[in-house]
């Protein structure tokens, strides 16, 4: 399948109301609402995630924040009593149109996952396999050894390529994992809560990680840990119980003079 | 109990500890049964066995009674001919291993490519509800009685497919063939295959699946690089139990494939397993005691060697394969 499966509306439009910066909208959300069964997880999402910018969502467990995390490339269609309403736009394309390919929108959006899942193949073979199944194996090589520089990992895994990814510490294994999903260069990168395995000297690995990953990738990042929100984030939402959006706006005013009075208790950890 | 301030020694409830050891005995005994049951067994056949070969049974000819040598072992094990009621009769067994193999070789053919797809199928693709009518039915499948397949065999397989089909095609069918044999001992075992690979690949962990469709991997994709290789030690195990089980199938394979032993890979003439002579010989056409008799415990052995042997394969195969996949 080649990348143009998925058709990109480029001349998106630019409404007078939008948010007064300048930055452009990788992935923006109307109404986006979720159940599951008779369950609703999410409810009337509106959203705009910047482009080449980290946006972190937090919120308290059962808040709805990795359901909103799966929406994005289409992960919920997996789960049988899933059902999705709104839009969800990805370059202005909403990818819930009958024509998207959700294989082919999973191309161009890669997913970090919160337990590192490297396949039991060797550390080559992990990074490489994106790549192969995307057809995109000229230079398969290069390619595996820019994604684990890109991870930070080159230098820990250079003589060891063929050993399996099973074998590396929990730290390494989530580093690949984010090798892997950024070898067939995607556009944007989904994280879910993708340090919550981990010590905290892999955990700050995995941050500076991310902070870097930034400059080329639109970064969406779900965390329980909100000072990790405030240390990598650029922009932060905050989802509280129910499935509700509360506040999304810069990360420095959510966590230092939030609109609501909820995102506030829930900051100061009065709740949740 | 009075110094007892901890509150940690003495029993809790008196009697406990002596329960205990009553269910720990219980079930040791249940399991002491199978291992009993098994190596009993082997004696029995191999105590008979040897008075096939030497006239006098094993334990016999340990207490001293005199051998009368009466089948070669090399004459049975690589004699090509069967012919224990003949005037001149012989007791090559390579004939009645060449009717199983051959049963056995043709059912597999049919139950692993088939079980195999249907356990992908089941795991990978089908919906719960789906799921939840297909199992049941596979079931089902599993556990009607096999002399009920081997009616099916040569009241339905021979007559309505078999024969038609091929005679069209010009070959000559008999009315018992090892085609039908295979066929109705392929489907016989596909739950087997099915069941047993599907629950190896279920177990697959679903962050591996996520990982690869994360990665805008096809459902096609998933099931062929990712679950297959991490769950294949089930899925070989599930192979070598139906093996196993085509190998010592007994009913079917009597009524539908004949009992006439002859060296033949052609499928559509009447074979003998060594299971269908078994079940021969023990009607009784032979007296106690006589070579003719005597030839089922030693037909016996090689059918236990045989399923013996795949058993041991299969502990082997999983051994083999856990290690690199866990």
């Amino acid at each position: 399948m080649s990348e143009t499966e998925l058709e990109i509306d480029v001349d998106r439009e630019e409404d007078a109301d939008e948010e007064t910066t300048s930055d452009e909208i990788a992935v923006e959300t109307r109404d986006l609402s979720v159940w599951y069964g008779e369950d609703r997880a999410l409810q009337d999402i509106d959203m705009k995630v910047p482009e080449n910018k980290v946006t972190a969502m937090i919120g308290p467990s059962g808040c709805g924040k990795s359901t909103f995390l799966r929406c994005i490339n289409r992960m919920n269609d997996r789960i049988d009593t899933c059902r999705v309403e709104g839009e969800v736009r990805f370059r202005g394309k909403n990818v819930y149109d009958d024509d998207v390919d959700p294989v082919a929108l999973r191309r161009r959006i890669g997913m970090v996952f919160q337990k590192p899942n490297p396949f039991p193949k060797s550390i080559r073979e992990n990074v490489a396999y994106g790549l192969k199944i995307q057809n995109k194996t000229d230079n398969l090589d290069e390619s595996v050894e820019t994604a684990l520089r890109r991870a930070a990992l080159w230098d820990e895994v250079k003589d060891q390529l063929d050993s399996s990814g099973l074998d590396l510490s929990g730290g390494q294994q989530q580093r690949l994992c984010i090798a892997r999903a950024i070898a067939p260069d995607p556009e944007v990168i989904l994280m879910d809560e993708p340090a919550s395995a981990l010590d905290p000297v892999a955990t700050s690995q995995i941050e500076d990680l991310i902070e870097e990953l930034a400059r080329d990738y639109t970064v969406m990042v779900v965390t329980h840990n909100m000072q990790q929100a405030a240390r990598i984030s650029d922009k932060t939402a905050v989802f509280l119980t129910g499935g509700e959006l509360v506040e999304f706006d810069d990360t420095k005013k959510i966590f230092e003079n939030p609109d609501d009075q909820r995102v506030e208790d829930y900051i100061t950890g009065k709740f949740g | 109990m009075s110094d007892d301030r901890l509150g940690i020694t003495g029993e809790v409830a008196s009697g406990d500890r002596r329960n205990e050891r009553i269910v720990t005995r219980v079930l040791q005994g249940c399991a002491a049964v199978t291992i009993a049951t098994t190596v009993a067994i082997f004696a029995v056949l191999l105590d008979n066995a040897f008075s096939f070969f030497y006239g006098q049974r094993l334990h016999e000819a340990v207490l001293g009674a005199t051998l009368d040598q009466r089948v070669g072992v090399v004459e049975f094990i690589t004699g090509t001919r069967w012919a224990p009621y003949h005037a001149f009769p012989d007791y090559g067994v390579l004939p009645l291993i060449n009717g199983t193999l051959l049963i056995t070789v043709g059912a597999a053919f049919i139950s692993i490519p088939i079980g195999t797809a249907t356990a992908i199928y089941l795991s990978e693709y089908a919906s719960e509800r789906v799921r939840g009518v297909l199992k049941p039915t596979l079931e089902v499948l599993a556990g009607i009685p096999t002399i009920v397949y081997g009616f099916f065999a040569i009241s339905f397989i021979t007559p309505v497919f078999v024969r038609p089909v091929f005679e069209t095609l010009g070959f000559s069918v008999s009315f018992y063939n090892a085609f039908a044999g295979m066929v109705v001992v392929g489907i016989m075992t596909i739950p087997m295959v099915s069941s047993i690979s599907e629950d190896a690949m279920s177990s697959v962990p679903d962050d591996l699946r996520n990982a690869a469709y994360g990665l805008g991997a096809t459902k096609q994709e998933v099931s062929t690089q990712v679950v297959l290789p991490a769950s294949i030690s089930g899925i070989l195990a599930s192979y070598i139990l139906a093996v196993s089980r085509a190998i010592g199938e007994t009913m079917a394979v009597t009524l539908a494939a004949g009992h006439r032993s002859q060296m033949t890979l052609n499928p559509f003439v009447e074979i003998q397993t060594m299971t269908a002579y078994m079940v021969q010989m023990a009607r009784g056409e032979a007296a106690l005691g006589t070579v003719e008799y005597q030839s089922l415990f030693a037909v016996g052995l090689v059918l236990f060697l045989m399923t013996l042997s795949m058993n041991l394969l299969n502990d082997w195969v999983k051994r083999r394969y856990r290690e690199v996949y866990r």
